[in-house]
């Protein structure tokens, strides 16, 4: 247990001392909250949709968990050239605890982003239907970040280099944020699209923070927490057996 | 009894034969060098001998624990010094160390103290402070050789510590090395491309080509039997003039990218 804490303390720490990293990546979600929040609101507003903002802030939180999520599981490409991972892999420790380590960490560090976000985001207007809501809000942002952690993981455990990080991020974590239903409702999207939003887990972590938010949701949150936390536990032990076949 | 024992290790990479059934002890207690041109398949060797690379065949017993069945009890046998790098830039030097504490299960106190000992010993306690990324290449290498011993290792391996650092820190380094081998009783199994470091250092050589151990013994012997008067000399004998190529590519491109990205991890 010494050893999964030593290691999530370790990516906090890294985490708080890096500022341009926290800013850096507060940039994107803020920049999504603004331009789509002021520039569709009204025609949101308009097509009988209600609020926008009420709207957009689960998606915009949801997607600085994500991105925070898949880049620290993608970190673990730089400890491997960097040299680091070496030090850990030669330590009479788990391979499972080294991964269990990593990832609630990684998980952690991108709750506290979707916290800042979220503050941030009552200065734009929006409104919690009730202050304790933060607490399964926590719940369900834990829990997409840790999914996101570990696919990270799983797939920074097959690359040798960060040359493949943009392909990453245009074609499996933007299709996955936008299919998620965070920036515009998929009632009336087409049936192919509806089935995709189905298979994508953040679907569900994003359903699931529109519920303790706002008490409005589609599925019951319960069944938001199960669907996540199977996909976690999946991809957790996906990313667990590639993890022991790599090599330092 | 042999601290460590290798019997007809192999390592094959597809079709390409890194590591050609090689077989050779190390005593307790000696320091061991390990010596080869660039390729030559010393750190696939060390890789293997310390769990990070998996034989393709042969047996090796670390400190009488088997190497495939017994992993973690070999790993907690040994400490190591990689070639590149391996520190936390972004954690503090005490950091460092107490995060390798940590992992090997040792105890609050035992940290506390090892530690302490440890940094002071290689002149690093006024500094356990600081960041590692303001710390030059021989205090990063000073860092890791007192890392690799707080959980009192038996042996220690050394890949190239000495690579790309002047002379005064190079003879600190081996300074060190020799105190602390003497002080801890470690054994010390290390490679390096300085001849006249080995030579002056091991009891034992051994020289590796082409995957294959083309010679051993002590230094005197490998002088002797090649008929010259240096251990360099005796190595461009074995070993001949060409110029070896150097393993490079992957590790090269992320490094510029790395420093595109400002390294931010």
């Amino acid at each position: 247990m010494n050893t999964v804490y030593i290691l999530w303390l370790r990516q906090l720490k890294k985490y708080i001392r890096s500022t341009p990293r926290i800013i850096g990546s507060l940039g994107q979600p803020l920049l999504f909250l603004l331009v789509f929040g002021f520039g569709f609101g009204s025609i949101f507003q308009k097509a009988g949709e209600g609020s926008y903002i009420q709207f957009l802030v689960p998606g915009i939180v949801a997607m600085a968990v994500v991105f925070t999520a898949i880049f620290g599981g993608i970190e673990l490409i730089w400890d491997r050239q960097f040299g680091f991972l070496k030090e850990t892999m030669v330590a009479p420790v788990s391979r499972f605890n080294i991964m269990l380590g990593r990832t609630i960490g990684g998980a952690t560090v991108s709750v506290i982003q979707g916290i800042a976000v979220l503050l941030i985001s009552f200065l734009v207007g929006f409104k919690m239907s009730h202050p304790l809501m933060i607490f399964p809000a926590i719940v369900f942002m834990f829990l997409t970040a840790f999914f996101f952690t570990a696919l990270g993981t799983s797939i920074a455990s097959q690359l040798t280099d960060m040359q493949a990080f943009p392909i990453i991020m245009n074609f499996l974590v933007m299709p996955l944020f936008f299919l998620s239903g965070s920036i515009f409702p998929l009632d009336a999207a087409p049936a192919a699209l509806r089935f995709l939003s189905k298979i994508d887990p953040l679907s569900y972590g994003i359903d699931g923070l529109r519920y303790v938010f706002e008490g409005i949701s589609n599925l019951n949150p319960w069944i938001d927490v199960l669907v996540l936390f199977a996909f976690s536990l999946v991809v957790f032990l996906i990313g667990r057996f590639l993890f022991e076949k790599m090599e330092a | 009894m042999p601290i460590i024992e290798v019997k007809n290790l192999t390592k094959k990479f597809d079709d390409f034969v890194a590591v050609d059934n090689i077989s050779f002890s190390v005593e307790k207690g000696e320091i061991f060098a390990f010596l080869g041109p660039n390729g030559a398949g010393k750190t696939t060797t060390i890789k293997m001998l310390t769990t990070l690379l998996e034989p393709t065949e042969g047996e090796v017993k670390i400190n009488n624990f088997d190497l495939k069945k017994e992993r973690d009890d070999v790993r907690r046998s040994f400490g190591i010094v990689f070639q590149d790098p391996s520190l936390d830039d972004d954690l503090t030097a005490y950091e460092n160390m107490n995060f390798h504490g940590v992992l090997y299960g040792e105890s609050k106190a035992n940290r506390v103290k090892r530690i302490e000992e440890l940094m002071k010993l290689v002149d690093l306690w006024d500094r356990r402070d600081d960041y590692v990324k303001n710390f030059s290449g021989g205090m990063k290498r000073r860092l890791e050789i007192a890392r690799s011993l707080i959980h009192t290792p038996k042996i220690i391996f050394l890949d190239e510590p000495t690579v790309g650092l002047d002379p005064q820190t190079r003879n600190h380094i081996w300074s060190y090395v020799v105190d602390l081998s003497k002080k801890e009783g470690v054994t010390v199994f290390l490679t390096t491309h300085y001849m006249e470091e080995a030579e002056k250092m091991a009891d034992k050589v051994v020289i590796i080509d082409h995957g294959k151990i083309i010679s051993s013994g002590t230094p005197e012997q490998l002088k002797k039997n090649s008929g010259v008067s240096s251990l360099e000399e005796a190595f461009l004998k074995l070993t001949g003039n060409a110029i070896r190529s150097d393993e490079a590519g992957s590790m090269d491109s992320l490094r510029t990218h790395a420093k595109m990205w400002g390294r931010r991890r």
